[in-house]
């Protein structure tokens, strides 16, 4: 539709921003203030969840977001900013119609979007070869930088691959011969306990149970009995939210804490308090950890609360690294999004200064960042190490 | 493997049977006696579970959280059974199929409308929080053994009130003769409508001593429906020891399977039915 540059402005164009900001001005009551023929604003689509399950995280990501862009003077590339947000629901039935809207309809310069891998994957397909430029600031689907991989789809968060196989090294080193595997039986759950299994097994590790448990059910006493029975040295699962919690919890009450150590990925993030005693001791591999003491994270952690009131987690630094992504992109055509390919470059050679630590993008535009070894002590996400210096994702089936 | 890691598995199924037992039994009596399809009986076992959740929350405390949810759930079961199942009690099964099937549909979206998608759970209360020792590494904890004394009494009493009361004779006599009941006065609508209630009962009262032990999901009912249908077609449809049995060895041999065969797990539950459908075809036991 519109390939105007920064001063160009076609008829329709004009009618159209002028009356978006009248349908502003007459709800919001506030006089917009570009100046009329000047320059158009950058589109910024967001598919994100704001309801169901995921609504924290849809929140937290937009937030952190806006925060790190306003942190800019509000403008990406001089260049004002406008969101169009859509509320994805996390259902990826709706997801080929919210895509549509946000880069036909709308025509945005950049779609953020999504926390559900399952729509990532919709949209990578969608986007692939398109003009738009799409940021996923957490669905951690391998595929999306692996064979949907594209010069215009970028990644800011993790994937599967990569939070799990610094996991089989690091039980390794820590003496752990033979494992004992529980994850949901789900995509995201078989690619972490493929990945993981990777390090693991050709390290000299042993799987002596590997239990695929049915998604979303929380019934775990029946694995717990073969676990006893089996006594391996730890247990290495993947579950995440409320479902985790009531892991970590059973896995207490069972009388395994404290005797078969319990490791993870997402398993402590943003649970770890909630799950109370029953998470001390808990040893997860991640990208992140709110108690990194880096001076960036300091002060994100202190804007976060600042603007939210919210206490910052990983899917909130995904956000905010997504901001400077864009921030530092646009920077170097000067705003020009009709530049694509100079853009796109740009944007995958950009250093992130992120709360996670610095970090760079790799060929299929995922990060290339270190993998944080954590143990929960007194309700915390304490670093305990780096499981892995700064890794590459393989992106297998990437052809770009 | 060790000895005690069959005998815990063991305990662990027999549990798991006694819960299937209270869902299978509220719909086989459906079944047997009014020649109700009700598929939307594991409906039923999520709405208590997620009416156990909300009490709870709001009252702090799962025993009374239950206590309140019971009759709520009674109340849901008879306004179904008023407002929708009485009208297909002669239509046959297909419309009965149809008609309890959009019940499911429509549970489940209010479900999802008051609780959203996300997973919940609700601690075991204090006072059962604590747990037996098993082996130098496993505990048992107490809740799961309070679930099984709980089914056992509630079985023991659905004994009685069947085989002994006259509500029982009425029910077993509907079971056997429906049209001749009928005909020598009893007020069949009534009694289908106490039987009804009971079979959500049992299945809602499921669902709610389950919270602390499962976790509450988006179609947790249709995975209790589908294994219940397995239990009560394996008992021998209207029999309540048929639901019994069926119950504790779709539970154990599930369990088992989980544990021993975990690529064939979802398979050995069907297996195990097509293998007893061979032998008997109409199920294990008659009738009541």
């Amino acid at each position: 539709m519109s390939k105007f540059g920064k001063n160009e402005m076609t008829r329709r164009d004009f009618v159209k921003t002028a009356s978006t900001a009248l349908a502003v001005t007459a709800v919001s009551g506030i006089v917009p203030t570009f100046a009329i023929g000047g320059t158009a604003k950058v589109k910024v689509g967001v598919l994100l969840p704001f309801t169901g399950t995921y609504a924290m995280l849809g929140t937290h990501i937009l937030a952190a977001m806006k925060l790190r862009i306003a942190q800019n003077g509000d403008k990406l590339g001089g260049r004002e900013v406008e969101f169009i947000v859509i509320d994805s629901e996390a259902d990826v039935s709706k997801s080929t119609q919210h895509t549509n809207k946000l880069i036909k309809k709308e025509a945005v310069d950049f779609l953020v979007g999504p926390v559900h891998s399952g729509i990532g994957m919709n949209m990578a397909r969608m986007v692939k070869g398109k003009k738009v430029i799409m940021i996923v600031p957490n669905a951690g689907a391998n595929q999306i930088t692996g064979e949907f991989c594209a010069p215009n789809i970028f990644r800011t968060s993790f994937s599967s691959w990569q939070t799990a196989y610094p996991a089989g090294d690091a039980m390794l080193k820590a003496g752990h011969k033979k494992v004992a595997l529980m994850y949901f039986n789900y995509a995201f759950g078989k690619q972490t306990a493929a990945a993981f299994k990777e390090s693991f097994i050709p390290g000299g590790g042993e799987i002596v149970a590997d239990m695929p448990t049915p998604f979303p059910k929380g019934e775990f006493q029946s694995y717990f009995t073969k676990v006893a029975a089996l006594k391996p040295d730890a247990v290495f699962t993947f579950y995440s939210g409320g479902v985790a919690i009531k892991f970590m919890k059973d896995y207490a009450a069972a009388g395994f804490q404290g005797k078969i150590p319990l490791w993870g990925t997402f398993l402590t993030e943003g649970t770890s308090h909630k799950a109370g005693s029953a998470s001390e001791g808990i040893l997860t591999t991640l990208h992140y950890s709110s108690e990194l003491e880096n001076a960036t994270n300091v002060k994100f952690k202190k804007d976060f609360k600042g603007a939210t009131g919210d206490e910052a987690d990983v899917f909130a630094i995904q956000g905010f690294d997504t901001g400077s992504l864009m921030i530092q992109g646009m920077d170097a055509v000067k705003g020009d999004t009709g530049a694509t390919e100079a853009l796109t470059k740009a944007m995958n050679s950009s250093k992130i200064d992120s709360p996670r630590g610095m970090f760079s993008f790799s060929k299929a535009n995922h990060p290339i960042q270190d993998i944080y070894l954590r143990e929960v002590k007194g309700g915390l996400n304490k670093v305990v190490g780096v499981a892995a210096k700064a890794l590459e994702d393989p992106a297998i089936g990437c052809k770009a | 493997m060790e000895l005690s890691f069959y005998l815990i598995q063991l305990l662990n199924g027999i549990q798991f049977g006694f819960l299937l037992f209270l869902v299978a039994s509220g719909l086989t009596l459906v079944f047997g006696i009014m020649d109700v399809i009700n598929l939307a009986h594991g409906s039923f076992y999520m709405i208590g579970a997620y009416l156990a959740y909300w009490l709870t929350g709001i009252f702090g405390n799962l025993f009374l959280g239950i206590l309140l949810a019971i009759p709520l759930a009674i109340a849901i079961g008879m306004a179904v059974e008023k407002l929708a199942i009485a009208y297909v009690y002669k239509k046959g099964h297909l419309h009965q199929v149809l008609l309890t099937y959009a019940l499911i549909l429509i549970f489940d979206e209010m479900q999802r409308f008051l609780w959203g998608n996300d997973s919940h759970s609700v601690d075991v209360p204090n006072l059962l929080s604590g747990s037996i020792p098993l082996t130098d590494i496993q505990v048992y904890p107490v809740y799961r053994l309070f679930i099984s004394a709980v089914c056992i009494i509630i079985g023991i009493g659905m004994f009685y009130v069947i085989q002994k009361t006259k509500l029982g004779m009425r029910i077993r006599a509907g079971a056997s003769n429906n049209e001749m009941v009928q005909a020598l006065g009893i007020n069949i609508e009534r009694l289908f409508s106490i039987v009804f209630s009971l079979g959500v009962a049992l299945a809602a009262f499921a669902g709610m001593i389950a919270v602390p032990v499962d976790s509450l999901y988006p179609g947790m009912g249709d995975n209790i429906l589908i294994i219940s249908l397995v239990v009560v077609v394996i008992g021998g449809i209207g029999s309540i020891k048929g639901a019994f049995v069926g119950a504790m060895i779709i539970g154990v041999s599930s369990i088992f399977g989980k544990t021993l065969l975990p690529d064939m797990a979802s398979v050995i539950v069907y297996a195990m039915m097509a293998a007893i459908l061979i032998w008997r075809p109409k199920g294990l036991f008659q009738a009541i």
